[in-house]
């Protein structure tokens, strides 16, 4: 299924690099360029959370509606930001424009629009802080690079900020460190003091505060997703795992996104947690619960500020206090790990309540995550398979020749690369990795990230996957590769389209289905397909060829 | 305000640069001001300005440890670990910040998008690129040296180390150019590689689209502050001599806190002097200050040590449910959804008064 309402590939890749030659960006009024935005939030999504400004709005109006006093609102937002975050400060001091990262966003190689340049969309903020903070600026306005506040300002500031997935990989090339991401961040945190967030972020914000996810399922329905998926399970395995939900006592809280409990594909990854709980469980009397009021790994409160990030993921520690578990599993997600790496024990630590995470099946004491006291599924695993406790046939992924796609938060946020390698070649006999340039560290982005996954800005996803898309395409061609894994369930929704876009002959899984393939069970039924219902090689022609 | 306002308003100051020391010793004579008085002025500056700004960032706290990690985490002894890139403690840490600042790490790490449409279908390719790096390591380390080559002046014996950082850099360069007639001193390679890296780092900055169009007359003038100090000071060694002696002298007063201006100093000294001064007074107040920033930066300068190592938000330290109203309590949750949950036999903590009789199987 092709997305719609976005031009076909051969027309949305006449991309101009070169911004003109004698433009000026300062005087360059926004244009909002359908499927390049997302829909304002609705008033009851931010009352829903006690948020500022709360009223319908749309990006396009003449009136956005703010308060009397958003300048106002805004400069004290940013002054307050400026003495709280160092980065913050430092950032909007040190670029001096080299241009180092000019070409490393992806939604700069997709669009050409120069201002998403990470240095431009930088620089858009940068001009406001100059006016209002800075003596050179404040003197010499437009000579020293400084801008009033205006209204058209702010809404140039918007669009750029929402068009940036703080995917961090300009930082990696700038030569000070400086952040883009950072930069977004907190420029959204101003945007949010006028109630200018997108509804796709909002909304999720809302539901993941009542109902724990961000769909909002409840917990009935949300069990009832789950026992669904173990009905799947049964099918083709003939075994039919028994999670257990919000028990006290269990051992292990598992907490995951909710993406893989409704989205395909996500769901598929979901079913390869399940078996593999069941099966450690049937192996080694493994005691885990899923949680229906921490139900999300994901964090959207990130994409609208530091403190919304603080309050939804406070959940996950304040059910593992409640149900007295020793430690926390969580799923495979890409800025959920982030958050869980560089930012929760600093919001809602310490967990002191909890135990220092020792695997129950092999006694591996996770050292690393002792603080935090929350393990990766996927290092779980990989421990697993190091100690031989699981057994495989990574023969039934045979009809698969793999690629990994390393998800920015993870990779640029975390230095989570050897892992999920480690797991895919002890599950999979044909992985091929993506040019080097493309891959770990350097990595490039789904295009979707930070709440951009949406339906109405189409097709700037389309062009900010360009970059990841045409690395595919390239050992999809190269190789054969016809799936790519990734660990992260915004990739799990998003890049299905994006391959659908530009490489249809490649689909996407996440790392545990594959797992959940290879996994044998003693008394299983005879596997003949994948967990998506594929044959395996070889099983659809039973007609005496040798398996 | 396109590229040519910026460059062109930048020039403009440059100039005014150039002509006040010009006329201001050429015309008018004024020795003390431009020999003693400018120089300490713009080395105060400097120092007090260069002290408030850092100051001033360390007084913005850190809350959040967000090192940029550039290779695999720490986790099992069984995966190589990238102590450097994605440090774990202060060891790696202080290597990082070292390659980061001594060699230009990141900046390395540069290549140039090489975007073509191949049967009208993208083509997204990445091309070597290490010019701007180059550039970069070329024009820093020769400042460097000749700053230090300029300690000759300051010092009576001349250092060692002086000594040598001049045969070296004249080295290569020396009997390169026995002109018959011209009695030109050895050639410093760093004088050139100085202007050369200069100019074209100002070239690049017109010549490539982007860089151009992000460019501001601030990203210029130190640019042609620089290439006026390159110009003076090669002119003064190697064209108009000036009086070295005086110079020294000149030099060594100012540094013994005894300053007194010889006779006879040319002009062009004081140009160039003056030149030094503005740039020296100005670096605070611009984006030169990234020489001090680098080692605050938060993505460079933290180890990845969160996991295991509790990080403290000096203006946040305690969780989100100890603020009142900030989350959204599972006794909440449970009071809004308690029936649909009794029915799908999830376990709850509270029983409703009148369903005891249904009680779902519940806890262990
Ligand atoms: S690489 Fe860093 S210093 Fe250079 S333009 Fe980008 S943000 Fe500024
Ligand atoms: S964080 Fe990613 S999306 Fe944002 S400016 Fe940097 S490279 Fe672009």
């Amino acid at each position: 299924m092709r997305p719609k309402n976005v031009p076909e590939p051969e027309e949305l890749s006449k991309i101009d690099h070169k911004p003109p030659l004698f433009e000026s960006w300062m005087d360059k009024k926004p244009e909002f360029k359908p499927g390049f935005y997302c829909y304002g939030a609705k008033a009851k999504n931010i009352a829903a959370v006690g948020m500022p400004n709360p009223r319908d709005w749309s990006p396009t109006d003449e009136d956005w509606k703010l308060p009397e006093n958003w300048k106002e609102i805004f400069l004290n937002g940013m002054k307050e930001r400026l003495e709280k975050y160092r980065s913050f400060k430092l950032f909007m001091d040190i670029c001096v424009r080299c241009g180092a990262c000019a070409d490393k966003c992806h939604y700069f190689i997709g669009s050409g629009d120069p201002k998403n340049m990470p240095v431009l969309r930088a620089e858009l903020l940068r001009s406001v802080y100059r006016k209002y903070f800075t003596t050179g600026g404040k003197l010499f306005g437009k000579l020293a690079g400084a801008r009033e506040l205006t209204f058209d300002v702010l809404k140039e500031i918007w669009y750029y900020l929402y068009q940036c997935s703080e995917c961090r990989r300009c930082s990696l090339f700038c030569p000070y460190g400086i952040d883009t991401a950072e930069i977004t961040i907190l420029g959204r945190e101003l945007t949010n003091l006028l109630g200018l967030n997108t509804d796709w972020i909002q909304a999720s914000v809302a539901n993941c505060y009542r109902t724990g996810n961000h769909i909002g399922l409840q917990p009935h329905a949300y069990k009832d997703m789950i026992e669904f998926l173990c009905d799947e399970c049964e099918e083709v395995t003939g075994i039919r795992p028994q999670p257990q939900f919000n028990k006290k006592g269990a051992e292990i809280l598992f907490v995951t996104p909710s993406g893989d409990v409704f989205a395909d594909p996500g769901t598929y990854t979901c079913m390869g947690y399940l078996l593999l709980f069941h099966y450690l469980q049937e192996e080694y009397g493994f005691d885990i619960t899923w949680s229906t009021y921490a139900s999300e790994g994901g964090n959207f409160g990130y994409f609208t500020s530091h403190e919304m990030a603080k309050r939804l993921h406070a959940k996950i520690y304040m059910e593992a206090k409640r149900l007295g578990v020793k430690w926390i599993l969580g799923g495979e997600c890409g800025h959920m790990w982030r958050l869980l790496n560089q930012y929760i024990d600093t919001f809602n630590g310490p967990p002191d309540y909890l135990e220092e995470p020792v695997s129950p099946i092999t006694g591996t004491k996770f050292e690393h995550a002792k603080g935090h006291k929350i393990v990766h599924i996927v290092e779980f695993t990989a421990d697993l398979i190091r100690h031989n406790k699981l057994k495989l046939d990574p023969s039934r992924n045979d009809h698969l020749v793999l690629t990994f796609h390393d998800s920015c938060n993870p990779a640029r946020g975390m230095g989570f690369f050897e892992e999920p390698r480690y797991v895919i070649k002890s599950v999979c006999r044909n992985f091929y990795e993506m040019p080097s340039n493309t891959i770990r560290e350097q990595t490039f982005c789904c295009g979707s990230g930070a709440g951009l996954n949406a339906g109405e800005n189409m097709e700037l996803r389309m062009r900010g996957g360009l970059p990841r898309a045409n690395a595919v395409k390239y050992v999809h061609e190269k190789y054969g590769v016809n799936m790519m894994a990734c660990i992260c369930a915004i990739d799990r929704a998003a890049l299905p389209v994006l391959m659908q876009y530009w490489v249809p002959e490649v689909d996407i899984t996440g790392v545990h289905e594959l797992v959940g393939n290879a996994l044998v069970f003693k008394n299983e039924k005879k596997r003949t397909t994948d967990l998506r219902g594929n044959p395996f090689v070889g099983a659809e022609e039973e007609q005496g060829d040798a398996v | 305000m396109n590229f040519l306002v910026g460059l062109i308003f930048s020039a403009i100051v440059a100039i005014v640069v150039l002509l006040v020391p010009w006329i201001g010793v050429g015309v008018l004579h004024l020795y003390t001001i431009f020999g003693i008085v400018v120089p300490y002025l713009a080395i105060l500056i400097f120092l007090i300005g260069m002290i408030l700004r850092v100051i001033d960032w360390g007084r913005s706290p850190v809350p959040f440890r967000i090192p940029t990690t550039a290779g695999q985490q720490w986790s099992f002894p069984w995966i190589k670990h990238s102590w450097i890139e994605n440090p774990k403690d202060s060891k790696g840490v202080i290597v990082r910040m070292a390659l980061e600042v001594l060699c230009f790490r990141s900046l390395f790490r540069n290549v140039r998008l090489e975007y073509r449409r191949i049967e009208n279908l993208p083509k997204v390719a990445f091309e070597w690129e290490k010019w701007l790096w180059m550039a970069a390591i070329a024009f820093h380390y020769s400042f460097l040296v000749i700053f230090l080559r300029h300690f000759r002046f300051f010092t009576n014996p001349i250092p060692s180390f002086v000594k040598i950082i001049e045969k070296l850099d004249g080295f290569f360069q020396a009997g390169v150019l026995p002109i018959p007639g011209l009695t030109i001193p050895e050639v410093y390679i760093t004088d050139l590689l100085l202007l050369a890296a200069v100019t074209y780092l100002l070239l690049r900055r017109l010549y490539i689209p982007q860089v151009r169009y992000v460019s501001l007359p601030s990203d210029y003038f130190p640019l042609f502050l620089i290439l006026g100090i390159g110009t003076t000071g090669v002119l003064m060694r190697y064209f108009l001599r000036v009086d070295v002696t005086k110079v020294k002298e000149l030099a060594f007063g100012l540094f013994k806190f005894h300053p007194h201006v010889p006779d006879g100093i040319g002009t062009i000294f004081f140009i160039h002097l003056f030149f030094v001064c503005t740039l020296i007074a100005y670096i605070p107040f611009s984006k030169i200050c990234h020489m001090a920033g680098i080692f605050l930066s938060p993505t460079r300068n933290l180890s990845n040590n969160s996991r295991f190592k509790r990080h403290i938000n000096p203006w946040d330290n305690k969780p989100a449910w100890e603020y009142p109203g900030m989350v959204h309590t599972y006794e909440e949750y449970e009071e809004e959804f308690r029936d649909v949950m009794i029915e799908a036999g999830i376990p709850v903590e509270k029983m409703p008064e009148k369903k005891e009789e249904e009680k779902p199987e519940q806890e262990q």
